[in-house]
């Protein structure tokens, strides 16, 4: 049954493992953002030996567990820290996601948009950095914003390589003092602490970049 | 507003108006749409709104079909209180979804933007709900809605897809789809304002046809001066949520006598 | 210790491609497991998808709360803590669910929560008008559900129902952290003796990847169907 002072136990180790969940995400999200943009600028090029082999693998790498994926990179790359493995493979997983997510936001700018800056004569990067992207943040930033919360809550998944964030320290906790109850029970607390103010702040910037 | 003198259901009977809105007020917030309105339509009678938009028209058709709740005032079909019912001491209070849906039955509606059923196709628009409202047989239903496909000159067009349609051809399937219920009272919102114009006059010859072919009592809201001349007993100008004039079509559009009639009419003929 | 108690079994290196052939049996059974849990952690899934789609909508401010209290509980809790919560914590409640069960409650969980967003987004997508036509033809708030809306709501709901489907397949291969043989247990289990790690792991995506892709074929159809119905050009996506 539970146990108040296990839990009270056990907690600094599940929020130390808490902060390499936090660190995994940030640096994950980075690279999956950063990625993406390469991605979804790449696929826009018009030779179709750069658009059919990319869209083959990012369909592949989005379509497959990214706990294999973390057990093949791990088992074959022999000698890289756990960690950053970890992070390049939820980098590299969301970054598929995120690439979908700036090519539908750039989709979504109305044709005549881009008709009325050639209209203007407006250069390029004037075209990109003040009519089109812009416009297409509205929907970008949300739907990343999403992908960020979505990754966090699959942060576990790198418990499997050894990493040892926060479900791993709480399953080991939950082993040694044999304190399942209170060490799952606090991992999902945290969890649920960490993503309701999210989500809703999520929410407010959605509504607000809608208008 | 409400209170015991409320007329409780006795006046029912063939003297009693097919319509009748007593002191109604309707409010969307701040914004007063209807301000205690009275209103009787006679059974049988042809009644046409017109007025400038946002004038309330069409709120009186939805507060009729029980799209919209009254904020104050009662609503009265054939005699009996429609959008209130007697509750505890014979007092009227806000009827609830069963009283609505046992009386609902008599009105019919054609919508602006026809809102037929993407999902069925011509024929199953008009049937559906004779088979599972009135409990109508299958076959039954389907011959009757034939007869209306015919009427409204679709008879080709039963096993289309509604989306395939053109406006008109739509919104005379949804005309044939309101009489199959055999409503007492038929409500006309608009129906030919998002038409393009050279299909306006099929929509209109059908609804003609109906006005001199039946007894129906028929409410219409319409931009459509020449079709109100045609149809109606009798012509009402709104503005600011009130009756500013009425009376038969003739004299409306022949001799029209409040300023603000005028001006509406010299605007839009 | 490592949490993934059986990845470094020191196997007996065998001649790589025909114990690969030998396992097929195994593998196919992990598969046959694989699936199941899909299909039964979707189906609950699609049950309180509804359940809670419909009651949040619902005019009452209780049922409504409700149903956002236990959404926002299971999509704020991760899939994996949920998970071994049900398979190491609830025993010692005194509940003790088989392991497939505590998979397939998890997966339903979870992805109910997210699926009931889809559920009612879709249904606040049919046009008002739609409802409104329904009431002046009189028919019953239920009849308006099951005659106008839903048929109307449901094509809308498969593509995002099939992100969710494929994003749930994704993460069947936790099961056989408790215990489940899977096909990633299966696989796993033929990489140790066989000692041929690229191999397993490959044919291993390839397994799910082919099974991802046979769900979205088969969404697709369901959608042009649907969309046929509704007299829409059937667009179904790659």
């Amino acid at each position: 049954m539970w146990s108040w002072e296990t839990a009270r136990e056990g907690l600094p180790l599940i929020l130390h493992g808490f902060g390499i969940t936090l660190l995994a995400t940030v640096f994950g999200s980075l690279l999956a953002v950063v990625l993406g943009l390469g991605i979804a600028v790449l696929r826009r090029t018009p030779s179709r030996w750069v658009t059919l082999p990319l869209r083959a693998a990012v369909e592949f790498v989005r379509s497959t567990p990214v706990m294999i994926q973390l057990f093949a990179v791990w088992v074959l790359v022999p000698g890289l820290d756990p960690l950053v493995i970890g992070i390049a493979v939820l980098g590299v997983h969301y970054a598929t996601y995120t690439s979908e997510v700036y090519r539908a936001g750039i989709d979504a700018v109305p044709k005549g948009q881009w008709e009325a800056a050639v209209a203007l004569s407006l250069p390029p990067v004037r075209t990109w950095f003040a009519v089109v992207l812009p416009q297409a943040l509205r929907k970008i930033v949300p739907a990343l914003g999403n992908y960020v919360i979505s990754m966090f809550k699959e942060t576990p998944f790198l418990s499997v390589i050894t990493v040892n964030e926060m479900v791993h320290e709480a399953n080991r906790f939950g082993s040694d003092h044999f304190a399942y109850l209170e060490a799952f029970t606090l991992a999902a607390l945290v969890f649920l602490v960490a993503s309701c103010p999210t989500s809703i702040l999520m929410r407010k910037l959605e509504k607000r970049l809608a208008h | 507003m409400l209170t015991d003198e409320s007329p409780t259901p006795t006046e029912s009977g063939a003297a009693a108006p097919a319509v009748r809105f007593d002191q109604v007020v309707k409010r969307y917030g701040d914004n007063t749409v209807l301000d205690h309105l009275d209103l009787e339509v006679g059974r049988g009678e042809r009644v046409t709104l017109i007025g400038p938009s946002g004038s309330g028209k069409t709120t009186i058709l939805r507060l009729l079909m029980t799209l919209e709740r009254v904020t104050e005032g009662v609503v009265h079909v054939d005699g009996e209180p429609f959008s209130h019912m007697p509750g505890r001491g014979g007092r009227l209070v806000p009827a609830d979804e069963r009283h609505l849906r046992a009386r609902r039955r008599r009105i019919g509606m054609v919508f602006q933007h026809f809102n037929l059923f993407p999902n069925m196709k011509v024929l199953d628009n008009v049937t559906e709900a004779p088979v599972h409202v009135l409990g109508m047989d299958r076959d039954e239903a389907a011959e009757r809605a034939r007869g209306l496909l015919e009427l409204v000159g679709l008879a080709d067009k039963q096993d289309a897809h509604p989306t395939r349609l053109s406006g008109g051809q739509q919104q005379r399937v949804a005309i044939a789809r309101a009489l199959a219920m055999r409503p007492d009272i038929l409500l006309l919102d608009e129906v030919t304002s998002a038409l393009d114009p050279e299909l306006v006059a099929g929509v209109l010859d059908v609804l003609r046809d109906i006005a001199h072919g039946t007894d129906i009592t028929l409410l219409c809201v319409t931009h459509e001066m020449g079709f109100a001349r045609d149809v109606s007993d009798r012509v009402l100008m709104f503005d600011g949520g009130r009756v500013v004039e009425s009376g038969p079509p003739e004299r409306i559009f022949g001799s029209p006598e409040h300023g603000r009639t005028r001006e509406f009419l010299g605007a839009v003929l | 210790m490592s949490s993934y108690p059986y990845a470094f079994h020191a196997g007996e290196p065998l001649s790589g491609l025909t114990e690969f052939t030998h396992s097929l049996p195994s593998v196919g059974a992990g598969l046959w497991v694989t699936v199941q849990a899909t299909v039964l952690g979707a189906a609950l899934a699609l049950l309180l998808a509804f359940v809670l789609g419909f009651m949040a909508r619902s005019r009452r401010l209780l049922v409504r709360g409700s149903s956002r209290v236990v959404v926002e509980f299971f999509r704020g809790t991760s899939l994996y803590v949920q998970m071994f919560w049900l398979f190491f914590a609830l025993p010692i409640l005194g509940f003790k669910l088989v392991p497939l069960a505590c998979a397939v409650v998890a997966f339903g969980l979870n992805y109910g929560a997210y699926g009931s967003e889809v559920v009612r987004g879709a249904l606040d997508a049919v046009p008002r008008g739609q409802r409104e036509a329904a009431v002046a033809l009189s028919m019953t708030p239920w009849q308006r559900m099951r005659l106008v809306v839903l048929p109307q709501a449901w094509p809308q709901m498969i593509p995002p129902f099939n992100n969710l489907l494929i994003q749930l397949l994704k993460c069947t291969p936790l099961m056989s952290l408790i215990t489940i043989s899977d096909v990633t247990f299966q696989m796993d289990q033929l990489r140790s003796t066989t000692g041929d790690t690229a191999t397993a792991y490959l044919l291993l995506l390839v397994v799910y990847f082919v099974l991802a892709y046979a769900l979205t074929l088969a969404m697709n159809g369901l959608e042009s169907v649907a969309k046929a119905r509704l007299g829409q050009p059937a667009g179904g996506r790659a």
